[in-house]
This record gives C-alpha cells, sequence and structure tokens, in this order.
C-alpha cells in the first residue's frame, strides 16, 4: 500500500515537471574532489552562484573510486533529482547507462558527448583558447621555442596541444614547440615529479614559456619553470596566483558558466537535449589577466591576443580541432 | 646542445629519479633482511610526502618538515610491525592496508586542512630544499668531462641526495661488517636459531621495519620537499613498488640496489628526454616505446641476466616461538 503511494507520487513528481517548476539539481564530480582548484571546483562555484541567485538547493556527491560513479548517478535520479550534472568524460559510460535507466531524469554531463534522448552534453573548444595562449606563449618567448606538457596521451589532450601549436605558428611562424605527454595510465594525472623533469628538459633545449594541460602533474611543470626563472601557462581554472609574475596566463574552461546555464535552462524549462559546444563566441573558453600576470602581458600581446579572438569569433581565423579528425595540421 | 651536454643533462635528472626510489629499496632492504616483507614502501612514502609538505608549510622550515616526515612514516611503520611482529599477521595483507590507508588518509586529512583537493599550497624559501654547490664545482665547470661531470651531475643537488649515498655506505657497512647487522640477517634466514642463541627476534625485526621508516620519510621529504616542492595526493606514482622490483633486481644488497636505482632513474629520465627528439638515423622515436622502455629492459634484465634472486629464508613468515 505505502508503496503503490510512493509509486504515484513519484509517477506525479515525474510526469509534472511542467507544472511543478521545482528543479532539483544536483552533481557527481569527478575524482579529485570538488576542491580541486581546476575543474570541479568551476562546476562548485557555478552551483554555488546559482544557489544564490536562486534560493534552489543542490545536492552533490564526491566520488572516492571509478565504481561510484554510477552508482551516485543512479541514486540521485532514483531520489528524483534533475538535471544530474556529470563533472568529467569518464563519467560518459555510466551516464549512458543510467540515463537509460532513468528516461524521465534529466543528465548533463560536462566535458563529453552522450548520445541520448534526456542527456544534455556540454564540451568546450579547447583548442581556440590553447591557441590564444600559444600566441601569448610565442610573443613571450624571446628564444623562440616554447613547451608543452600534457597529461595522460588521449585526443583531448592532443586537442589542446594541437591549438597551441597553431596559435603558436600563427604569432611566429618560424618558433619550435616541444610537445610531451606524461604518461598513457590514469597516473600521468598526478606525477608532479615527472612534470618537473620534462619542464626541465624543455627548457634545456631553450624552451622559456612551457604551457601545461595535465592537472596534478601540471603543478610540477608550472613549479620547475618559476625556478627556472621561465613563465609557465596553467590550464581549466585560473593558475596565476601559483607563482605570481612566473605564470603567463592560464587557459580557462568555463565549467561555472555551463553549470549556471544548463540550471537555470532546466528552471525555466528551457533545458533541451544534445550537445552545447562552448567556444570563444559564447565565453567558454578564454585566457586569464589579474593582478598576477598584468605586468607580463605588454598592451601589444593583449591587443593580439584580443585581435585573435575576434577572428575566431568572427570565422577569419579557423582554428582546427584535433579530434575532429585525428590529425593536427604544421 | 652538444651531445655531451645532453649526456649529462640525462645524467642529472637520472640521479633526481634514482633518489626516491633509492630511499625506498634501501628501506625494503633492511625491512626484508630481517624477515619482514614490505609492501607497504609506497605508502610510507606517501604518508612521509605529506607529513613533510604540511609541517614545512606550517613552521616555515624544511628540515621540520623532514622530521615530520620521518616520524609519520616510522609511525606507519610500527603500525605494520605491531600487525606483522606481535601479532603474527600476513605480511602482504598488512602492506596493502598500510598503502591504502595511506592514500586516503593523505588526500582526506589534506582536503580538510587546505581545501584544495588534497594538495598543499605551493612550498616556497626555507620551506624546501634548495640544492648544494659542492666546494669547486664552479671552477671545475670549467674542465672538460670530468669537471663538468663533477659540476652537474655530482654537484647541484640538495643535501637529501646525499643523505641518499651515504645511506647506502651505511647499509652496507653495517649489515655485513657489525654485530646488529649480522644478527639482523641471521633473523632474516633462520630466526629460530637467532632466538636459541638468547637474541630477542621480536627487538631486531622492529629495529628493522624502523630503520625502514626512517628511509622512507626521508624518501617521501625528497619527493614533497624538493622534486615537487608540494604535496599532491597519490604523487608518489608507484614509486615504492619499483623499489620493490628494483630491491629483487640488486638480490637485497646494498650497492647493487644502489646501482639498480640508479639505472632505473637514468632510464626514466631517457624516456622523459628523448620523447619528441630527433634520434640521428633512427628519426622521431614514439612516445609510447620510449615510455615502455623501462619496463622492457626490466622485464629482459630480470629474465636472462641477473640469474636467480632468492631473498632472505625467513621473509614473509612470522616468527612463532617452538615450545
Amino acid at each position: 500500500m505505502r508503496g503503490w503511494i510512493l509509486g504515484v507520487v513519484a509517477a506525479t513528481a515525474m510526469g509534472g515537471a511542467a507544472w511543478a517548476q521545482e528543479v532539483k539539481p544536483a552533481i557527481v564530480y569527478d575524482l579529485g574532489g570538488k576542491f580541486d582548484k581546476s575543474f570541479n571546483e568551476g562546476v562548485y562555484n557555478g552551483a554555488e552562484q546559482f544557489k544564490k541567485a536562486t534560493g534552489i538547493e543542490y545536492r552533490d556527491f564526491e566520488i572516492q573510486n571509478d565504481a561510484q560513479r554510477e552508482q551516485a548517478l543512479r541514486r540521485f535520479a532514483r531520489d528524483g533529482f534533475s538535471p544530474i550534472v556529470a563533472v568529467g568524460f569518464s563519467q560518459a559510460s555510466a551516464v549512458e547507462k543510467v540515463a537509460k535507466e532513468f528516461p524521465n531524469a534529466k543528465f548533463t554531463i560536462i566535458d563529453m558527448v552522450v548520445d541520448a534522448p534526456n542527456v544534455q552534453s556540454v564540451v568546450f573548444k579547447e583548442h581556440e583558447g590553447s591557441f590564444l595562449v600559444g600566441l601569448l606563449a610565442a610573443k613571450a618567448s624571446k628564444t623562440g621555442k616554447v613547451g608543452f606538457v600534457g597529461g595522460m596521451d588521449i585526443p583531448l589532450i592532443r586537442k589542446f596541444a594541437c591549438g597551441y601549436v597553431q596559435g603558436v605558428k600563427f604569432a611566429n611562424p618560424s618558433a619550435e614547440v616541444f610537445q610531451n605527454m606524461t604518461g598513457t595510465t590514469g597516473a600521468a594525472w598526478n606525477d608532479p615529479v615527472k612534470g618537473a623533469e620534462l619542464a626541465k628538459a624543455q627548457i634545456d633545449r631553450g624552451a622559456d614559456v612551457i604551457y601545461h594541460a595535465a592537472g596534478g602533474t601540471g603543478i610540477g611543470v608550472l613549479r620547475a619553470t618559476a625556478d627556472a626563472g621561465k613563465l609557465g601557462i596553467g590550464v581549466d581554472s585560473n593558475q596565476n596566483g601559483l607563482h605570481p609574475g612566473k605564470v603567463l596566463t592560464s587557459m580557462l574552461k568555463r565549467v561555472d558558466t555551463a553549470t549556471v546555464a544548463t540550471f537555470t535552462q532546466a528552471k525555466d524549462n528551457k533545458w533541451k537535449a544534445g550537445v552545447s559546444v562552448l567556444g570563444l563566441a559564447e565565453g567558454g573558453v578564454g585566457w586569464a589577466l589579474d593582478d598576477n600576470n598584468k605586468a607580463l602581458i605588454t598592451a601589444d600581446m593583449k591587443a593580439a591576443a584580443d585581435k585573435a579572438a575576434a577572428d575566431i569569433i568572427s570565422g577569419a581565423i579557423k582554428v582546427h580541432d584535433y579530434m575532429s579528425d585525428q590529425k593536427c595540421p604544421g | 646542445m652538444d651531445v655531451f651536454g645532453f649526456g649529462i643533462a640525462i645524467f642529472d635528472s637520472g640521479v633526481r629519479l634514482a633518489v626516491p626510489l633509492l630511499f625506498a629499496c634501501l628501506a625494503g632492504l633492511w625491512s626484508e633482511r630481517s624477515g619482514v616483507v614490505d609492501i607497504g614502501l609506497e605508502g610510507k612514502l606517501l604518508v612521509a610526502a605529506f607529513a613533510a609538505a604540511a609541517a614545512s608549510h606550517r613552521f616555515d622550515s624544511a628540515w621540520v618538515g623532514l622530521a615530520a616526515g620521518i616520524a609519520a612514516s616510522i609511525a606507519f611503520a610500527l603500525v605494520h610491525g605491531f600487525a606483522v611482529i606481535s601479532q603474527r599477521g600476513n605480511q602482504i595483507v598488512s602492506g596493502v592496508a598500510i598503502n591504502m590507508l595511506a592514500a586516503g588518509l593523505t588526500a582526506l586529512v589534506g582536503n580538510a586542512w587546505y581545501g584544495q583537493g588534497g594538495r598543499t599550497p605551493p612550498l616556497e624559501g626555507a620551506m624546501r630544499y634548495q640544492p648544494l654547490t659542492l666546494p669547486g664545482a664552479e671552477q671545475a665547470a670549467a674542465v672538460p668531462v670530468v669537471g663538468r661531470l663533477y659540476a652537474y651531475v655530482v654537484s647541484g643537488h640538495s643535501v637529501l641526495v646525499y643523505v641518499a649515498i651515504a645511506a647506502v655506505v651505511a647499509t652496507s657497512f653495517v649489515l655485513a661488517r657489525t654485530r646488529f647487522g649480522l644478527r639482523l640477517r641471521a633473523v632474516g634466514e633462520n630466526p629460530a636459531a637467532v632466538d636459541t642463541a638468547g637474541i630477542s627476534v621480536t627487538g631486531l625485526r622492529y629495529a628493522a621495519v624502523v630503520i625502514a621508516g626512517v628511509l622512507c620519510g626521508m624518501g617521501g621529504a625528497y619527493l614533497s620537499l624538493d622534486q615537487a616542492a608540494a604535496f599532491l595526493p597519490l604523487m608518489t606514482a608507484g614509486k615504492g613498488f619499483i623499489a620493490l622490483a628494483a630491491l629483487i633486481f640488486a638480490k637485497w644488497r646494498a650497492w647493487p640496489a644502489f646501482w639498480t636505482c640508479l639505472l632505473f632513474g637514468l632510464l626514466d629520465a631517457v624516456a622523459i628526454r628523448l620523447q619528441g627528439v630527433v634520434v640521428p638515423g633512427v628519426g622521431q622515436v614514439p612516445v609510447q616505446a620510449i615510455q615502455a622502455l623501462p619496463y622492457a629492459l626490466t622485464v629482459i634484465l630480470l629474465a636472462g641476466f641477473i640469474g636467480r634472486a632468492i631473498p632472505p629464508r625467513a621473509s614473509g613468515t612470522p616468527y612463532v616461538k617452538e615450545r
């Protein structure tokens, strides 16, 4: 009897979303946790911003291992949460599975595309942001040699590298770019020692600006460049403050904006399944300029980066996306 | 850069990468020579790295950090010791538990203290070890080959690197030439005989486990106070396990352990430096091939060249007094 009533209540809650106007947002963070000063924290900041603006509470969960992704998503879906935001490309298979089980719940996955009628996929044009920091790197480099250190060797990271190379060559066609990947396993995201050694190796070869897209490994890269008196470039969130004056800039992925957007759409009943790609035009990517690095960015560099950004938005500059054909020109 | 300079850079990098392995490998050597298998090296390195970074950040001194790292590592070593020596528990299970505890605890406490996903803030100035310039290094740099080797490979590391080399000398000497060392080795081969002679098996094994704790403490501190100058969750990245492999490779001896760790460090450095470099005659070597090199070489060397590696006979078995 009780189960029957609950069932009816649940059915009404799900079916009646149109008139209920109640959103119960939830977030499942990726490994690394919500205070990772990077990707997950961006989502957290966005959610907090939404909460402050609307007063709508949300629930979140920090997974401790891979097996918990699916459990956490299913749990939220069963409890009637919607939209459920899954952070990170590694949640793709879990989202795919759970979305099928709960066709009435809305899922948003960040950084990956999942093709399902109730999943919104938010991906970023990292190559556009990387292009801009590549341009800045080439302009800041005195040796004409710059470096890139990636984390795990996956297409997503190659996409960063490819955009960066294009930006460097755009500003200085004769510049040389050294590219290294830390490894081929998950440990490659958490090896600052190896990151520092890779950076030192690139510095020995003449690089004086090094961009990382390597998570925790990148902390070692920024450390090594700062120690050697060279410049590093941060990624995902604003890392300029890690070594003030030694980090040229950071390539930003505005996951906070994306989170606010998906929650707001759900609240206003405008949430739609499908893929949304956030690039420079949508304010989804960019580069960081703050008190920590303003002495490093000359007016000329800023003007060049702003012009390139405008040209990318207008289509005058086309930045090739590595993931479209698994190739990088030049 | 000339070829020689490139070689120098690889050696320099190899020494840096070998040091944490060497500390962990010596720790394993002490422990296993006394009959206590220690697969918790990874966990001890990790907890030491965390304690060192946190204490150094709090007290603004790398030396306080080192002390805290050693203390934390000894505490974990004693937990292992209590479980497997006093309680005669399974040594592998206890080691696995140590590793899991360290991985979880450091991330949890780190997050609670600093709220940065388990990371500590970057360490600056006196909070970290700076490279030392050995006397005469600057003048020697002008001398070809030998001078440059001295100036760039031998000199220019932090104090813990020289401590690691001193630890090899000390380990080799104490185990081979002193009464304590002889008894310790005996306890790993035939504890009953040692017991019959009226010497405490438990006492010797605890001593060995604590020494292992001290060594792991220094290894962990080197990672977080020198190499990375910050703590990150899981930053040991499997070094404790590679050290175990090096230990087998070295057949549980101090000097071979030194050379093995140096070899592993060099291979790692080669892998890092050769990535994306065009080798004359070969072209650009694929990244994956370079990264697999240390592992492939390990397998080949283990299978073909070093012959049989026989562990201390009593290692892995808890000692039970016969009645």
